[in-house]
């Protein structure tokens, strides 16, 4: 990979940086009434409110305040929730761990399965199986994610008892070791699979379709007029580039799991950001709401780093444009 | 030798090719040849149906609590009655309303947002593209989730800020799309004659390039508004939408608590969502394969 492409790449990051934390700044001076309660929170705490003011220096003109919200945004330093009585970033960082370990589990369900499928699907384009397929995909796109986590809780949970219905442990028990490891496996797997469920469904489209299209196309033709075996065609002609738009979209799907994750959270009891998230709501805690705003915002634009680094080292065109 | 060229003597052979129509009908033709794409909109129908006539086909006044607790799905109530005992059909009926109404503004302002600036970007080129595309690009990766989150804490809720939350955050992928259409067209016999003609840039981009994209619009609208009504439902769940309308994100957050005993206050709203979006969605991969364009 150039050196040219990865320093061009890095340099796209720090204008989508600027303009997230321009958002955020945005917002706040926009919102109804002094700016220090969208900062600090409705604890009508006079001190704390005087701290704050002095900290992100709403006394001062508007590009001091400015200035004074990106330095520090970018230390992480995002004042403290007064609900919780600590720091944005520690309550955040608490919660953060359970939400990261369902979302990653959905994402690498998500590309397994669905890479899975959309060969499947892509191998046997107009038979029964990959309409079937394709119906199931789409109605699964077309779900919001919280009706797959109710009815799943409803059938799967409730109904056979095939999975746990609440929570990340099972209350009341003392597990050490591998045991501790195979109960919260346990609590996972239902709400991964339901956050997985609509990602699944994108990919085995996206996958089943590049199929389809690079196996009719010319290359791929020589390659079987060449008389390699079927095997050898799909592999090394067909799914190559096939999966190279699959991997694209991974930085992407990050934003979209997240959300994701949080409403899936609230439907299995899972505490992770989503129980946060509602609390903070309810409690008009904006801190913590405009922690997890930017967190979600640099995480994405991160993802989509890392991804397009790796589609220039798998695509070498892409390098050269 | 003339028995080597096949005759064509009879005039019966010969078929007569159709007139040539303009891309929306072409489309509109193609779309009606496919049964997925009719599916979806029979789909889209019964909501809209169900939106605009939710007064009249609704038996009971969705907030109201007239009917028994908790009672499963049997006449005089078709979808059961939530814990309050307000009619749960009532319920739907009016939340086809909220989900309409969100992706119709919603989808209003992506539509005026996106052409202005693709076909800004796209026409004017130079330093104006670079800096609307930078633009496009920072959007392209806000959580959008996460934003209405905000704009609801700080604004308190409501559908107006709602939409105006959506609607501004929504529109890069349109931009883009129309910006790459106008830097193809511009590049056309068409459009190279109607600038040379001396056709003001009004005329050349309302006359000849807006009509041309349109197609590709509507393929990308259809396709956003799906996620636009996704996101509304996950808004309503958190009971973050507006607290004087039903919507159907609201009615299945409500079912949460009552998941154990009365499976039906989480089944009919959350169908009713899918519905909805599975019809812009088959609609709209209808529209991109009869248009060959891919998003």
């Amino acid at each position: 990979m150039t050196a040219r492409y990865v320093a061009r790449r890095l340099a796209q990051v720090l204008p989508a940086v600027v303009g997230v934390l321009l958002i955020g700044f945005l917002l706040i001076q926009l919102a109804p009434g002094d700016p220090i309660l969208a900062l600090a929170g409705e604890s009508g705490d006079a001190e704390y409110y005087e701290f704050m003011r002095q900290k992100f220096g709403l006394d001062r003109p508007l590009p001091d305040q400015l200035w004074a919200y990106f330095s520090n945004v970018i230390r992480g330093d995002l004042g403290v929730s007064y609900v919780h009585g600590r720091s944005v970033a520690a309550v955040i960082g608490e919660r953060l761990p359970a939400t990261v370990l369902l979302t990653s589990a959905a994402l690498v369900l998500s590309s397994i399965v669905g890479i899975g499928l959309g060969i499947y699907g892509g191998l046997r384009y107009r038979h029964p199986d990959d309409l079937l397929l394709n119906v199931t995909a789409l109605s699964f796109y077309a779900a919001p994610v919280f009706w797959v986590g109710q009815l799943a809780l409803l059938t799967l949970a409730l109904g056979l008892g095939w999975f746990p219905v609440q929570g990340m442990t099972t209350a009341g028990a003392s597990f050490t070791g591998f045991a501790a490891v195979r109960d919260v496996a346990a609590h996972l797997a239902l709400p991964a699979l339901v956050l997985a469920a609509q990602e699944i469904a994108a990919v085995t489209r996206l996958t089943r379709v590049g199929l389809i299209n690079e196996l009719a196309s010319d290359h791929v033709r020589t390659a079987r007029g060449k008389g390699l075996a079927e095997r050898i065609v799909i592999v090394r002609h067909g799914l190559r580039r096939t999966l190279l738009p699959v991997v694209t979209v991974i930085g992407g799907r990050i934003g979209h799991l997240v959300s994701g994750a949080v409403v899936v959270e609230l439907v299995f009891g899972w505490p992770g950001l989503g129980r946060l998230l509602v609390g903070a709501m309810q409690n008009r805690d904006t801190p913590i709401l405009l922690g997890m705003f930017l967190l979600v915002a640099t995480s994405v634009i991160i993802a989509n780093l890392l991804t397009d680094l790796v589609y220039g080292w798998l695509d070498p065109r892409i390098r050269l444009r | 030798m003339a028995g080597l060229i096949p005759a064509y003597d009879s005039a019966e052979k010969l078929e007569l090719l159709p007139t040539p129509t303009s891309p929306g009908q072409v489309a509109v033709r193609n779309v009606r040849r496919r049964p997925d794409a009719i599916l979806g909109g029979i789909l889209l129908g019964i909501v809209v149906v169900a939106a605009l006539l939710a007064p009249a086909l609704a038996p009971f006044d969705p907030f109201s609590p007239k009917g028994p607790s908790l009672a499963p799905p049997s006449p005089p109530h078709l979808m059961g009655t939530d814990a309050l005992g307000r009619d749960l059909w009532s319920g739907v009926l009016y939340g086809a309303r909220t989900s309409l109404t969100v992706a119709f503004l919603v989808g209003l302002m992506v539509l005026v947002i996106g052409t202005l600036v693709g076909t800004t970007a796209g026409y004017r080129g130079g330093w104006v593209d670079d800096v609307l595309m930078r633009f496009t690009e920072v959007l392209q990766v806000l959580p959008r989730f996460f934003l209405a989150l905000v704009v609801i804490a700080l604004f308190g809720p409501g559908l107006d800020r709602l939409v105006l939350a959506l609607g501004l955050s929504s529109w890069a992928l349109l931009a883009r799309v129309i910006r790459a259409e106008v830097l193809s067209l511009r590049e056309r016999e068409f459009v190279e004659a109607a600038v040379t003609m001396g056709a003001p840039v009004r005329r050349i981009i309302f006359r000849e390039l807006l009509p041309n994209i349109l197609p590709s619009a509507v393929v990308v609208l259809s396709l956003l508004l799906a996620q636009v009504m996704l996101l509304e439902a996950s808004l309503g769940f958190l009971g973050l939408g507006d607290p004087n309308t039903i919507s159907w994100g609201y009615l299945a957050g409500q079912a949460q608590r009552f998941l154990r005993v009365a499976w039906w206050l989480s089944v009919f709203p959350g169908a009713a969502i899918m519905m909805a979006v599975l019809g812009l969605n088959l609609v709209g991969d209808a529209l991109t394969e009869t248009l060959g364009g891919r998003t």
